[in-house]
């Protein structure tokens, strides 16, 4: 039942909020309906903690530990996201960057946004988690080019093309695996059922199955911002609002990730050999190089920290490929960090470019001056993302490397250099950024930094300490992806 | 060669489809790419009206139905308006001229048809020949994507490279669940709305729907 | 043997006699559909007379070549000729020369013409024979296409075979003889001269590119090469007839059938002809540096024809 709640909720609040219009309240309706959304998810990973995973409505939404926690965390990452743009929209808006018709746009487009990730989590079906996926994108494209400058809708464009173009290739992976399934199930809606998929991969055709993962890795792997098909990422998430880098950053790609690994375990089922898991080491390990090396040019802050989610993508999809209990677990870990973290530095860069009115790294200096909040947050923030122990990224980050040094040491190398690397250039241009000098007087208003912290402070106390029963429920999720 | 007579017919239509394909390639005038559009959308509801009518698939009328109201009428139809409000109907000259991207279609129809034919071979419809067509539709349509520089051949490009995985889908397993289906049509419709307002946006903000002008955001 | 001997030379003969008959259906219908009044069916053959009763002039400097060239030319077109099946497909001769001889000898006779054309060093000929070449080369290659799809179709590349087997089949839609159809046609269209890339009733525009090549050519040289143009014309229609519509010719030692052939072929080629001339009514000629884009096009479909039939017709 809360299922639907969770779904209804933001398609609804969606649907109002464009109803409803540009009202004064719109920001505080925004908050409202993502709490709620979040209460729900909260009720729904009670349910699944409490009686294991569940079908839904005729076998359509299937929960298990894996996506339940990727539910409870969208939830929680769009609620934060929601609290910091309630302020933070209404200061652009005093700006003059945007006006009360796109703000109505950009809350409506957020909860249905909210709404089509949930819905590719939680759908049993691989063709609806397609169809789920391009709405999301959908919903994003407007988002990205809200300000309508040149440099967004160009950003904009580039992203609906790009990933317009991906999505279509997945479409075709979901085509091909549906006919590798259609064999074994018979024709009909319940052939592409994750579950019954997962019942009888051993019996799909070989090579069609890796056909279609080449296909649906490249394709969703374009919206996981995977080199070399990551060129939207950077633009996406420096030229749109940032409550929106935020969600893409911390949300989107997971979800993204999530529909690889869907397919992955059908895959490795289906082939019995490492074809799936190389094939996205290989890719993850060339987005972690990749971006590690493009960080060290960038002059804009935003669109440094969507090199560092590549960065951190590819270290995930790099964790999955090899595959294995521990490998998984960390994976799942540095997903939940990096999301968390993330989408904190998103926040604390958004009031610290709003407040230099720009976003290029020279021009925003000594915020531990004029708004030490805002100083202490992004310097805490990038320290946690750089893997600074004792930080929850640490652990995660150290759980990878030790099970790569393991299993595949010829690939370490590479990923302590890119890591190196990212630490080097992304800490050396953040210092000045926090600690240098400044003529900029003191912040008028007190920024909405709350989320940042909430944020920082649960990646640092899963730094410390994992609860028992979360440490179980990964372990439980990376079973679930074939330990 | 013992095939009824619809399955030649759809197979001729199959034809068809590839050989518009590459009309739109070489197409110059929006206008042109515009029409060629709702041919082959014409083209892919027929061959699916006449794959459901011999093989009995009824959910297949569905697909055909849906492609025929969206892709025949009303998609060609907003874009015919939307090229007479921006008045962008002029000869468009691709950035590759037109015989070279001629000849890598060739190459990638050869390309399609083998990467086709393991599959195909597996099939257990009585269409399967015609997935190498299909296949080979996606990429030309993908070129063409590649080739052109304006906004509005992109999204055409785009539909184009969807009606053919459409087809890919009719051919090697009679369609998709209708659900899905539906979902993808309607995520189709909606990504050509707003890529109608997009479009107006750029052209608000550019002056030209000319993407050359989008070069701002490159790595240095 | 001797039937097929005696058959093979009307057949021949009847090409050669028939084919100004044929370039004047066109010119009438072409005049009829354009409005002006038509000359008389048999207006070629007045000209051809006309032509050889004149005393030939010949340049200065024009080599020996200059002057076999026309018979030479005129006598590939026979040969070409014989060796499609018109009328009957018991032909002795087809051995000697399946469908990649006969682009051969197409391609000999172009050579000639080509060499004739430059050899006075007149501008307007070396300019002509420039141009044929370029559109010879495009359109070489998409024939070859074109006879190779028949070809796989039927297992052999001798026409008689290949119109049996395309005549005797049980009736399907071949999507890929489509293809290889209209490319023909672009095929012949510009291997002809005609409309859209070339115009073949003037010689006085910059574009032109058969005409280009004959300027020089006076009396009874002209009347052989005019002979020859109406022939290739003619065969290049029994060609098209042979392959697309090969219903209605005579199969091997069947002689009884061959009034009807005779009239069956009377009936397409006038029905072709009309066609044409209707085409070239309702197309304007394209600008010269676009008749590669043309030809192209028929090269693709030529190719595309032959990969479509390994797909779907194998």
């Amino acid at each position: 039942m809360e299922i639907y709640w969770l779904l209804g909720i933001p398609l609804t609040g969606g649907i109002f909020l464009a109803l409803w219009g540009c009202r004064k309240h719109a920001p505080e309706i925004n908050a409202l309906v993502s709490f709620l959304t979040l209460l729900a998810a909260a009720l729904l990973t009670h349910r699944i903690i409490d009686q294991g995973p569940m079908m839904v409505g005729a076998g359509w939404f299937f929960i298990d530990s894996f996506n339940v926690f990727l539910v409870a965390l969208t939830a929680f990452v769009a609620f934060t996201t929601a609290l910091f743009s309630r302020p933070y929209m209404r200061i652009e808006q005093e700006h003059g960057k945007l006006n009360a018709q796109r703000l109505r746009l950009y809350h409506s487009s957020y909860q249905i946004f909210i709404a089509a990730m949930l819905l590719a989590l939680t759908t049993n079906n691989m063709g609806i988690l397609w169809v789920a996926m391009e709405a999301a994108t959908l919903a994003t494209v407007l988002l990205v080019s809200l300000y309508r400058t040149p440099a967004s809708l160009e950003a904009a464009w580039k992203y609906f093309i790009l990933c317009g173009v991906g999505i279509a290739l997945a479409l075709f992976g979901t085509i091909l695996l549906y006919f590798a399934a259609e064999k074994v199930l018979g024709s009909g809606g319940t052939a592409l059922l994750w579950t019954h998929l997962n019942g009888v991969k051993a019996q799909l055709e070989p090579t069609v199955l890796s056909l279609a993962f080449v296909f649906l890795l490249v394709g969703y792997g374009t919206k996981v911002g995977l080199a070399p098909l990551h060129s939207w990422l950077p633009d996406a998430h420096a030229e749109g609002p940032t409550p929106v880098s935020a969600v893409l950053s911390g949300l989107l790609l997971n979800v993204a990730l999530y529909a690889v690994m869907r397919s992955k375990v059908l895959v490795d089922g289906a082939l019995g050999n490492d074809m799936a898991g190389n094939l996205m080491m290989g890719f993850g390990l060339l987005s972690v190089v990749l971006a590690a090396f493009l960080i060290k040019r960038q002059t804009d802050v935003k669109r440094m920290f969507a090199y560092s989610s590549i960065e951190h993508m590819g270290l995930i999809t790099f964790a999955f490929g090899m595959g294995g209990a521990v490998a998984n677990f960390a994976a799942l870990l540095h997903m939940t960090m990096h999301s968390l973290t993330k989408s904190a530095i998103f926040f604390a860069v958004g009031h610290a470019t709003q407040k230099a009115g720009t976003q290029l790294m020279d021009g925003i200096r000594g915020l531990i001056k004029t708004n030490p909040t805002i100083g202490w947050g992004l310097m805490l923030g990038t320290v946690a993302i750089l893997g600074v122990p004792p930080f929850g990224v640490f652990a995660s980050e150290f759980l990878i490397i030790t099970t790569a040094m393991h299993e595949h040491p010829w690939a370490t190398p590479f990923l302590l250099l890119a890591l190196g690397v990212a630490f080097a250039s992304i800490f050396g241009k953040v210092q000045p950024m926090v600690f240098g000098e400044t003529e900029l007087p003191k912040l008028p208003y007190q920024p909405a930094l709350t989320p940042v912290f909430l944020h920082l402070g649960l990646v640092l106390m899963l730094g410390l300490f994992i609860p028992p029963y979360l440490a179980a429920w990964y372990r439980q999720a990376a079973q679930l992806l074939g330990g | 060669m013992t095939l009824t007579y619809h399955l030649q017919i759809v197979n001729l239509l199959a034809a068809l489809l590839l050989l518009i394909s590459f009309a739109m390639l070489s197409q110059r005038r929006i206008v042109g790419l515009v029409t060629l559009f709702a041919w082959q959308g014409a083209a892919l509801a027929l061959s699916t009206a006449i794959v459901a009518w011999s093989t009995d698939q009824h959910h297949l009328y569905y697909s055909a139905a849906i492609t025929l109201v969206l892709k025949v009428v009303a998609m060609p139809w907003y874009f015919y308006r939307l090229v007479r409000k921006l008045d962008v109907n002029r000869v468009v000259e691709p950035m590759i001229n037109i015989p070279t991207t001629m000849l890598i279609g060739i190459v990638l129809v050869i390309f399609a048809f083998n990467l086709a034919l393991p599959i195909s071979e597996m099939s257990g419809t009585v269409t399967r020949s015609t997935l190498g067509i299909a296949l080979a539709c996606v990429l030309l349509a993908f070129l063409m994507m590649i080739t052109r520089s304006k906004a509005i051949p992109l999204v055409i490009g785009f539909l184009a490279m969807e009606n053919g995985l459409f087809f890919a889908a009719t051919s090697a397993t009679y369609g998709m669940p209708l659900v899905v289906e539906l979902g993808v049509a309607l995520d189709v419709l909606v990504g050509v709305f707003v890529l109608g307002i997009f479009i107006f946006q750029i052209r608000e903000t550019f002056d030209s729907l000319d993407l050359k002008h989008m070069e701002k955001l490159k790595e240095r | 043997m001797s039937t097929g001997i005696l058959l093979q030379l009307a057949q021949t003969l009847l090409a050669i006699l028939l084919a100004p008959l044929l370039m004047g259906w066109v010119n009438q219908c072409r005049a009829w559909l354009q409005g002006r009044s038509a000359p008389p069916i048999t207006q070629p053959y007045r000209t051809l007379k006309k032509l050889f009763h004149k005393d030939a002039v010949i340049a200065h400097h024009a080599s020996p070549l200059f002057r076999f060239a026309p018979y030479m030319i005129f006598a590939c077109m026979a040969l070409a000729a014989g060796i499609v099946p018109t009328i009957a497909n018991d032909l002795p001769f087809s051995p000697a020369a399946d469908v990649i001889a006969l682009v051969g000898i197409f391609a000999l006779a172009r050579v000639f013409l080509a060499l004739a054309a430059m050899d006075i060093g007149s501008a307007f000929g070396t300019l002509g024979a420039r141009r044929e070449m370029l559109v010879s080369f495009l359109a070489e290659p998409a024939l070859l296409m074109v006879f190779f799809t028949a070809s796989l179709i039927s297992q052999s590349t001798q026409l008689p075979i290949i119109v049996q087997t395309l005549a005797h089949r049980e009736f399907a839609i071949y999507p890929s003889l489509a293809f290889a159809a209209v490319a023909f046609w672009m095929i012949s269209v510009a291997e002809n001269a005609r409309i859209p890339v070339d115009n073949p009733s003037t010689h006085l525009e910059l574009t032109m590119i058969h005409e280009a090549m004959i300027l020089e050519y006076s009396a009874r040289h002209l009347a052989l090469i005019e002979w020859a143009v109406a022939l290739k014309l003619f065969t290049y229609s029994a060609l098209g007839v042979a392959l697309f519509l090969p219903w209605g010719i005579a199969a091997q030692g069947d002689v009884a059938a061959l009034p009807l052939a005779l009239l069956a072929m009377v009936a397409k080629l006038l029905l072709g002809g009309a066609v044409l001339a209707f085409l070239e009514t309702i197309s304007a000629k394209v600008r010269l540096f676009r008749a590669p884009e043309f030809l192209g096009t028929a090269f693709l479909l030529a190719v595309l024809g032959m990969l479509i039939h390994f797909l779907l017709e194998v």
